[in-house]
């Protein structure tokens, strides 16, 4: 059985930023990636990222993609990377199966490191399983990393900054955004997102919601309704109009099945997005040589994500004997940016989630 | 459909890669999934629901969501969406939990 000192699971910002700093502190390790590209979701991220200049704030998230990935090739020696490879089990033995071409390989480790991100919520309505409907993130990768276009009419469900963002890359790609429809009071994103859309002309409507799909073996429309303060339908407000494609921007929730099969203690906290592992500072989880970063245990931004991997990746490197040469500075950094990023309104839910999670770690 | 222009990426310079969809000779290109592959020639419809027997396309384009497992050379429950388009690919609808070889 092959033996790495730490085994990552997800390559995306997380990861392979977990993954640099353990080779800076001199730590072995492999990134296990399930796609047959590195870099997660940041891939087919077209727009250039807020934050600071650390969390490569006015860079475009695909050309942070390559940064990051090419950070982790500088250390062909401490770094390997599987993809194609899917993780489909993880025993208490320090043990993992690993799936890939058919065949299946056991891993030991020392340390194990979750960052296997979060997948786009589904919406019930009558009909929405119909071929057409779509992720909002499943139709930006389609258009921005594949360059093919969802449709030629497109309906965007929900007004949070990734409904936002994918409808003005819609545009961009030539698609016409008929409506985004929120079904809450108010525009759920950044007001700088929402008021680009306006400009071009496209209709935010709040208090609307998607009521039901129609078409037999593809969407060919939909019936939207007004919604009234209890977010129920209001009769006789119901329209019907034509599309091809319909994208779903409902929220993340983190992808945190395997947490959940070796036994990590779990929490359900909403505004982390839902079942969350228990973790400490150190983002370790119940058991204590495993360890997660990034959205599988709080949905937040890419930026987030890089710096929870940086900050894992250097505890974890530290608590198996590789302290980094700078280890207190990078760290006192490292916690300070992730301060500074869920500070103001919009870091409001995250800052309630993790003190939610952390009052259970201190139970 | 392909993007044709766009402001900030480019999309220049594939080579086609020749595959069978449903016993039809189609081709998508380099860099495709087999799924956005179809998608570009407009098929929209990947497996059926397994009871219902109702249509499914895929949804989440990150390997999570099993909505558009296809047969693939003969393997079924192949997730189109994270598998990379390869030359002379053989890709069939999927229309049930799929058979043991």
């Amino acid at each position: 059985m092959k033996h790495y000192e730490l085994v990552i699971i997800g390559g995306g910002p997380a990861g392979l930023s977990a993954a640099k700093l353990a080779a800076e502190s001199g730590l072995s390790s492999v990134i296990i990636e399930r796609d047959f590209k590195l870099g997660g979701q940041l891939v087919k991220q077209t727009h250039m990222f807020f934050g600071s200049e650390k969390q490569y704030a006015k860079t475009r998230g695909i050309n942070i993609a390559k940064i990051l990935i090419d950070d982790c090739l500088k250390f062909p020696d401490l770094i390997e990377i599987r993809k194609e490879t899917m993780v489909v089990g993880i025993y208490a033995d320090k043990v993992i199966t690993v799936l890939k071409n058919d065949v299946y390989e056991k891993i030991s480790f020392d340390a194990l490191i979750i960052a296997t991100g979060a997948s786009e919520k589904f919406l019930a309505f009558e009909n929405n399983d119909l071929p057409g409907i779509y992720g909002a993130g499943a139709v930006q990768t389609l258009m921005n990393v594949h360059g093919v276009l969802p449709g030629q009419n497109v309906v965007m469900v929900g007004s949070g900054n990734i409904g936002l963002i994918v409808s003005y890359q819609l545009l961009q790609a030539g698609v016409n955004v008929l409506k985004v429809l929120e079904a809450g009071p108010t525009i759920g994103g950044y007001k700088v997102h929402a008021s680009k859309l306006k400009r071009l002309g496209v209709d935010i409507l709040t208090s609307h919601s998607i009521k039901r799909a129609n078409g037999t073996e593809k969407l060919e429309s939909i019936i939207y309704s007004e919604l009234d303060s209890n977010w129920e339908y209001i009769p006789g407000t119901e329209k019907e109009i034509e599309v091809d494609a319909l994208c779903i921007s409902v929220g993340l929730s983190p992808l945190a099945t395997l947490l959940s099969m070796v036994g990590c203690d779990m929490k359900y906290v909403s505004k982390l997005g839902g079942l969350v592992p228990v973790i400490n500072e150190h983002h370790e989880t119940s058991i204590d040589y495993i360890y997660v970063a990034g959205d599988v245990c709080g949905v937040e931004e890419a930026s987030s994500a890089i710096v929870e991997g940086y900050l894992t990746g250097l505890i974890v490197a530290n608590k198996l004997g590789y302290k980094h040469p700078d280890f207190e500075n990078k760290q006192m950094d490292f916690l300070n940016q992730l301060t500074n990023l869920r500070s103001g309104p919009f870091g409001k839910a995250t800052r309630d989630g993790l003190r939610e999670l952390r009052d259970q770690y201190a139970e | 459909m392909r993007i044709e222009k766009h402001p900030i990426l480019d999309f220049e310079n594939k080579t086609k890669i020749a595959f069978k969809y449903n016993g039809v000779d189609v081709y998508g290109f380099t860099g495709d999934t087999i799924a956005s592959a179809l998608h570009a020639l407009g098929i929209r419809k990947l497996s059926s629901s397994i009871k219902k027997k109702r249509p499914r396309g895929f949804y989440c384009a990150i390997g999570n969501c099993a909505s558009c497992n296809m047969i693939v050379n003969d393997v079924p429950n192949v997730r189109t969406c994270i598998t990379e388009l390869k030359e002379n690919m053989i890709v069939l609808e999927q229309t049930n939990k799929g058979e043991l070889l």
